[in-house]
């Protein structure tokens, strides 16, 4: 065929044009889908510790897209040697394997967070995000007072669930699927994956640990620092061999 | 079919090419100085007044969307349905149907701006529009297409002009990116909230295939069609080389979409994919170049006009940014130089020299030519478009300098291990040390929307120059007539 021919019928163009950009997009992406070893399995004891979140960490996780946390922060630790020292391990795919959306990030201007879950109290978090120079003097992150005057709204929790179990979350609404979760994550992770009882769980999360400080509301804060204190907590790396998640790369 | 044919001016639909451009103006100069905003928020943090709505993680996306979409798209659907009239030779398809385009357009652009200040987002770069924004833009979309492909139908030429390729294959790749990049299950339908279909590395991979496509088909390739009809307009000679003009074409448009992964090196994504992307990304530089040098070289012969035209200058500034930064592309996608750049101001850096050095720069340049023949009259100044040229081109070098310097520093700060084997600097001594570099950036940028205003000035007195003019032939018509009776 001449190019005569491609230049003088609309048709041919749009035809070509449309074969030609989709074959990129299909050889890399749609092989992601169908390779077992592009996610991890992480399992101890036949038990996966990489759960779903629950409904309080599920929310905060929304406040964290809600300000555009993602815009300064990285959640995806690289295989080098300064990282592994900064931030620890060299993040999993599996650890991200239940993020709709996922949060890797483009830019650091702020630190990694992938694994920031459990390296600073509760009281920390609290007072570093309402004012971040208070505990870094030269941050240049915003405050964030207001995660700690805004009450929580948690009524669509349950409705949040439910979406996420359409995209393919492991969140339970029948007994069998229950009794699924069990197996799969144990019984005490099982429970908070359960839709019936979300907004209940949610509540007792936050009244347990009170994130905020404060026993009365439940806050925006009770959230945020809920997420926050899991990330990258959910894989026991003392409990996997040297080199074990290097073969899945 | 007949080539001699010949459509009148008063017969092209040029009322969507003004509004088009008029609004183009408009979203740039909110957007550019909302990016100059959010850059002094990073110089000076107490800007973030801790206020909600004005946080720099809620205003970038906004100066992202305004400047990507606003101004930028709108410029293209200005340029392309001028270029697609006047290379066609034939009016544009439908009535209602543009208009829709204009207001479905403005409506996404204003209400994804809005609504990310309120903290509605999806969370995705370049695709933070919420569900119902991401469907008005579809059907925006597919009016687009249609409109396009029925002008294209009904032309008056034999042949389809290679600006019209690279617009179709933008309008094409920019709806299935789109669509698959916002495929997500609402939380109810009254709920602006949804969850994305995809998970972690698969997710990663469809948003940077996405991602890098809206810089490969919405701000290369649509930019290229403007070009491909500007440069040789207002140099006054035909394209360089026609079949350069082929063969980068299809190439440019083949090899795009391998390279978004490059985003995503040293990640969790598998290294074969990785891999795969920063080779793709270097047989790029090779269209990539294509594209540049047909542009420059149709200069040849009348490089004087360098000296003496403006808005040559404009276009052909732009098309040695595109050149620069299409080199620059390429280098940062090789793992080992991916590994001290990524996650640093690098990054913002490249994107710029691209997106001010390049689609910027091609845009003012097509509508200094563009602006007088829509109203019919000469530019208000001459030495205004002059002023113009150099405050962008000094912005420029001054943003991308202060941010390869922020970059590649901080990049280089990371990684260092004093003798001792323990990291030479903390996080937080990092950040110290990009503060000079963000108070230069921000006068770069400063300058760039300077720039801009001065052009929204000279635009602004020109239309009214215009109506003037007109008033007065009209006047003077009328004058006649009275005195004829």
């Amino acid at each position: 065929m001449k190019h005569e021919t491609i230049e003088t019928n609309a048709g041919w163009l749009i035809v070509l044009v449309f074969i030609v950009i989709s074959i990129g997009g299909l050889a890399e992406i749609v092989p992601l889908y169908f390779i077992d070893s592009t996610v991890e399995e992480v399992k101890v004891d036949g038990v996966e510790t990489v759960r779903p979140y629950t409904p309080l960490e599920l929310r905060g996780r929304d406040l964290y897209q809600r300000e555009g946390c993602y815009v300064c922060h990285s959640q995806m630790i690289r295989p080098f040697r300064d990282e592994a020292v900064r931030y620890g391990h060299y993040s999993l795919a599996a650890e991200s394997k239940f993020d709709h959306p996922f949060q890797w990030g483009s830019k650091r201007t702020g630190p990694d967070l992938a694994r920031v879950g459990k390296k600073y109290s509760n009281q920390w978090h609290v007072q570093h995000l309402i004012e971040p120079k208070s505990v870094v003097r030269e941050s240049i992150m915003p405050n964030y007072p207001w995660f700690m005057e805004n009450k929580l709204e948690y009524k669509d929790i349950a409705g949040r669930l439910k979406a996420l179990k359409m995209v393919g979350v492991p969140y339970s609404e029948t007994k069998q699927e229950y009794e699924d979760n069990v197996k799969r994550f144990g019984k005490d992770v099982a429970k908070f994956l359960d839709i019936n009882q979300a907004e209940k769980n949610l509540i007792s999360q936050a009244l347990a640990n009170n994130y905020d400080g404060n026993k009365d509301d439940i806050t925006e804060m009770d959230a945020i620092v809920a997420y926050l204190q899991v990330l990258g907590t959910m894989v026991d790396f003392s409990k996997f061999d040297d080199g074990h998640f290097a073969t899945f790369r | 079919m007949s080539a001699t044919s010949q459509v009148s001016p008063q017969s092209y639909n040029y009322e969507i090419v003004k509004k088009f451009t008029i609004m183009s103006l408009v979203w740039g100069i909110l957007g550019m100085f909302t990016g100059v905003y959010i850059a002094s928020e990073l110089a000076w943090p107490f800007l973030n007044f801790d206020t909600p709505e004005i946080t720099f993680g809620r205003l970038r996306p906004v100066h992202t969307t305004l400047v990507i979409f606003g101004f930028g798209g709108s410029a293209l659907f200005a340029t392309s349905y001028y270029i697609v009239q006047r290379t066609c030779q034939v009016r544009l398809w439908g009535e209602l149907l543009p208009s829709y385009t204009f207001w479905g357009w403005q409506i996404a652009v204003g209400a994804a701006a809005i609504s990310y200040m309120m903290g509605y987002t999806q969370a995705r770069e370049y695709a933070e529009m919420v569900w119902p924004i991401d469907i008005l833009i579809a059907l925006t979309w597919v009016a687009y297409l249609v409109i396009y492909v029925q002008t294209i139908r009904l032309r008056s030429q034999p042949h389809i002009y290679v600006a019209n390729w690279f617009f179709i294959a933008f309008i094409l790749a920019t709806a299935i990116l789109h669509i698959f990049n916002n495929m997500a299950v609402p939380v109810s339908f009254f709920n602006l909230s949804s969850y994305s279909l995809h998970a972690g590395v698969q997710d990663a991979m469809t948003q940077w295939w996405y991602g890098h496509n809206a810089v490969g088909f919405f701000l290369t390739a649509a930019f290229l069609g403007m070009m491909y009809y500007f440069v040789p307009k207002q140099a006054g000679r035909p394209v360089y080389s026609y079949r350069l003009s082929i063969i980068h074409f299809w190439a440019l448009i083949f090899l795009y979409m391998w390279v978004g992964a490059h985003h995503l090196h040293w990640t969790a994504l598998p290294d074969w994919t990785s891999t795969l992307a920063a080779t793709f990304s270097i047989l790029l530089l090779l269209p990539s170049w294509g594209g540049m040098i047909n542009g420059i070289m149709t200069l040849s012969g009348a490089w004087d006009r360098l000296r003496s035209d403006p808005v040559v200058r404009f276009l052909i500034v732009a098309l040695a940014f595109y050149g620069m930064s299409t080199f620059e592309g390429p280098l940062m996608s090789l793992k080992s130089v991916n590994a001290l750049s990524h996650y640093t101001d690098w990054t913002i850096g490249h994107v710029h020299s691209g997106a001010l050095g390049w689609v910027a720069m091609v845009t003012f340049g097509s509508f200094y030519h563009l602006i007088p023949r829509l109203w019919e009259t000469n530019f208000y100044s001459e030495r205004l478009i002059n002023v113009h040229f150099y405050l962008a081109v000094v912005g420029i070098i001054l943003y991308i300098s202060a941010l390869w310097v922020a970059g590649i520093g901080q990049g280089l700060m990371w990684r260092a291990f004093d003798d001792y084997g323990n990291l030479a600097y903390t996080f937080i001594e990092t950040v110290e040390f990009l503060h000079l570099p963000y108070v230069m950036r921000t006068l770069g940028g400063g300058l760039f929307v300077l720039g801009i205003m001065v052009m929204g000035y000279n635009v602004y007195m020109t239309i009214r120059k215009a109506r003037l003019e007109k008033d007065e032939i009209e006047a003077k018509i009328a004058a006649k007539m009275a005195a004829a009776q």
